[in-house]
């Protein structure tokens, strides 16, 4: 496909007429104002809310995604073409022609993301009474976990970047108080603060894309936006594209930006489901395919989108293998499977549409999954070391069960929701052509199959073979305020892929905003069926390795590719030997600078005063005589000088 | 016959005897006595003057300085007095404190 036929389709996309919103509709302020209310009460409410504070954190999520319930079936009442509405809640800058008012965008995709963060954030807070019932600041955790949503429903509902970028921050501020929910425990204040500054530098990114998308077009609306983009130059259409690629890389853990995905496991499992797998990092795919029509545009922005897709695919999948602690194992899932979003969103509107299924899916399996990582760790009194687990399926069917269902589903077996939102990714990367498509294609058929290995790899450590934990710890079923999210998240880990994809649900409710794939190779496609069996190769090997024999309890050292996985791919030392050395290096070169030349100046003419001075001080000498004769010596040179210049 | 050129020269004569004996002198009262001697050759001068010019300012202001010169010494014996009850000592280098 070519980039002409791109441009063509771009002014088609922008004429779709933007209507208000009505009815129900108008009310949409309401998704932002609960969250908040929530967060609010919470949060100033004192100790006298402990109570029922966390009745209040549940009650904003469900009401929110009853709302978004209403205002999507008032949705589906509107032909195709005009689902996409707006709503002004109020004019937010007003500085000459810098006009942004503050406005709510109610289309396909938002209600997507809409439903996805109120749906599967109401179970998570359920989920997470249970699970934070011991801990005396559930409150805080509830006020906190409220705040993100309302930053999250704020960044997907917002109709321009700058409304986008406020959300954007506030779930990057959720997110850092979240992950330093613990922040007595030092490794959680450092994941904490390692998540925000690897945050900031992909926010720096979207920040200046925002910039220069004012600068060109004089707008940071979407309709203003896309409705120019067409008639920028190549070179600013690639800069925007790949500076909003940067923020994406920030947000949803891309590599080079990863590191800092699998240290956020510090913070309570409820926080790595709802942020740290299901929506937060997501919204990296939300800013790529919104900005479609920038995309669309340019090329060299897809292409670079689809290889960070690529290879953090890998990437994430490679450190999965070699982790023993099951959140992290389920982060570098998270990198991975976003990986395949990402790189299905670089694939321009060919992977659209199939980004969002897997991300929709992929929001079900993977929080149900660390519900069921949760309940484990909750029942195993904190420990996360797989080698210390081992047959939990017997004492906990209900996580096993529900956890095994999210296992079937990321794999990709079928009938599961993985295997049809994955498959297609592969195929349509195949579908590519040329050198690219054909790279970018293996990475992603690869991937497939090291998923299998390491997510049966984690099942065995978890559910299966001998015990292997300590006599101290008695795990058993967890509440059933714990497990009822657990199975509903598991319902959707089994149905979602097919109901998005069989008979392209999803494709025809999106067309109309990221536009159509050009072709539809159906269900089983060869690529399809390759992956499926490359599972069985991965499921195999994890076998051999994992179930058939016995796990040691203290880790083997391991081939040098298993060292570097368990140390994340090298990513923090190179972080450190790239960025944090050389800084460390021009602070130390600026403080002696500093030191030597600027303060050595100021130092310098300082103790030439301070010294003349004080020597000169030594002549009061306290001697009577000595000022005598100084006086005597001064009238004569005074009647001198006098005589000298009379005469 | 006696000139003024004696008297101005008896005059720098004594002045300089009391300014030697201000410098190298210790006891105060000594060197009050030397400072008398100086405003005192200060004194022949003008008088000399006067006499040559046949003015009366010369004198004039001779008794202005023995009035000064009196009124300096009350007060110069009275400081010295009260030091040298503090400080049992009338030499002025004892009286240091007031230095860097």
């Amino acid at each position: 496909m070519t980039g002409s036929a791109h441009a063509a389709r771009v002014p088609e996309l922008a004429a779709i007429p933007s209507l208000h919103a009505t009815g129900i509709q108008d009310a949409a302020w309401l998704l932002l104002a609960l969250p908040l209310a929530g967060a609010v009460i919470l949060l100033l409410g004192g100790k006298r809310a402990n109570r029922w504070g966390h009745l209040v954190g549940v009650a904003m999520p469900v009401l929110a995604f009853a709302y978004a319930v209403a205002a999507y079936v008032q949705m589906l009442g509107y032909p195709a073409a005009q689902r996409s509405r707006f709503l002004i809640m109020f004019q937010w800058i007003n500085v000459g022609r810098f006009q942004i008012p503050l406005g709510l965008q109610l289309d396909q995709l938002s209600i997507c993301f809409v439903l996805l963060i109120t749906g599967v954030g109401s179970l998570i807070h359920i989920f997470a009474v249970g699970y934070m019932s011991n801990d005396p600041e559930r409150r805080r955790f509830f006020g906190y976990m409220n705040l993100f949503l309302a930053a999250m429903l704020l960044l997907v509902l917002a109709n321009n970047y700058l409304g986008l970028y406020a959300g954007w921050e506030g779930v990057g501020l959720a997110s850092y108080l979240l992950i330093g929910f613990w922040q007595y425990k030092p490794a959680a204040a450092v994941a904490a603060k390692k998540a925000f500054i690897a945050n900031r530098v992909g926010d720096v990114g979207l920040s200046l894309a925002i910039m220069l998308m004012f600068q060109q077009f004089g707008s940071v609306t979407f309709t203003g936006v896309f409705g120019s983009v067409h008639s920028a130059s190549h070179g600013v259409v690639l800069a925007i594209g790949l500076l909003l690629l940067l923020g994406a890389c920030g947000k949803s853990a891309q590599v080079p930006l990863q590191s800092w995905l699998l240290d956020a496991m510090e913070g309570p499992t409820p926080v790595s489901a709802l942020i740290h797998a299901a929506t937060m990092v997501t919204a990296g795919v939300y800013l790529i395919v919104r900005s479609a029509p920038i995309f669309d545009l340019s090329a060299g922005a897809r292409i670079a989108v689809a290889i960070v897709g690529a290879v953090t695919l890998m990437f994430g999948a490679i450190i999965g293998c070699a982790k023993d602690d099951i959140k992290k194992v389920l982060a570098g899932s998270t990198m991975s499977q976003i990986g395949y979003m990402m790189l299905a969103a670089g694939l321009g509107p060919a992977g659209y549409v199939f980004a969002i299924a897997h991300l929709l899916a992929h929001g079900f399996f993977k929080a149900g999954m660390f519900l069921g990582a949760g309940s484990v760790k909750h029942e195993m009194d904190d420990e996360v070391d797989m080698r210390r687990f081992g047959g939990l399926a017997r004492v906990m069917p209900i996580t096993a069960v529900t956890f095994g269902l999210g296992y079937l589903a990321i794999i990709g077996v079928p009938p599961l929701s993985g295997f049809f939102t994955k498959d297609p990714i592969i195929d349509a990367a195949f579908a590519k052509g040329g050198t690219s498509g054909a790279l970018l294609g293996t990475a992603a058929l690869i991937g497939a199959g090291v998923t299998a290995f390491y997510m049966t790899r984690l099942m065995f450590m978890t559910f299966a073979g001998e015990r292997r934990w300590d006599d101290k710890v008695h795990p058993h079923e967890a509440p059933p305020v714990m497990t009822g999210p657990m199975i509903v998240l598991a319902i959707g880990s089994v149905c979602a892929g097919g109901f998005l994809i069989l008979s392209n649900r999803l494709l025809n409710f999106l067309g109309p905003v990221t536009g159509v794939p050009p072709t539809s190779h159906g269900i089983w496609t060869p690529a399809g069926i390759a992956a499926l069996g490359l599972v069985v190769v991965g499921i195999g090997i994890a076998w051999l390795l994992f179930g058939r024999r016995e796990v040691p309890v203290v880790a083997p050292a391991g081939s040098p590719v298993t060292v570097a996985a368990r140390k994340d791919l090298y990513g923090d030392a190179v972080n450190e030997s790239l960025l944090m050395r050389p800084g460390q290096w021009l602070t130390r070169l600026s403080v002696y600078f500093d030191n030597r030349g600027v303060d050595g100046l100021v130092n310098t003419v300082a103790a030439t005063f301070g010294g003349s001075s004080g020597r000169l001080r030594r002549v009061q000498s306290g001697f009577v005589r000595s000022y005598a004769l100084s006086m005597l010596v001064g009238a004569v040179l005074l009647v001198g000088a006098f005589l000298l210049v009379r005469l | 016959m006696v000139s003024p050129a004696h008297f101005i020269t008896l005059s720098v004569i004594l002045f300089v005897i009391g300014a030697v004996g201000v410098l190298v002198r210790r006891n105060a009262i000594v060197i009050f006595m030397c400072v008398e001697l100086m405003l005192n050759a200060a004194n022949l001068a003008f008088v000399t003057f006067a006499r040559m010019h046949n003015a009366l300012d010369g004198q004039v202001i001779a008794f202005f300085v023995m009035v000064v010169a009196a009124a300096e010494v009350v007060v110069g014996l009275a400081i010295l007095t009260s030091i040298f009850r503090a400080r049992r000592s009338s030499s002025v280098d004892d009286a240091n404190l007031m230095k860097y």
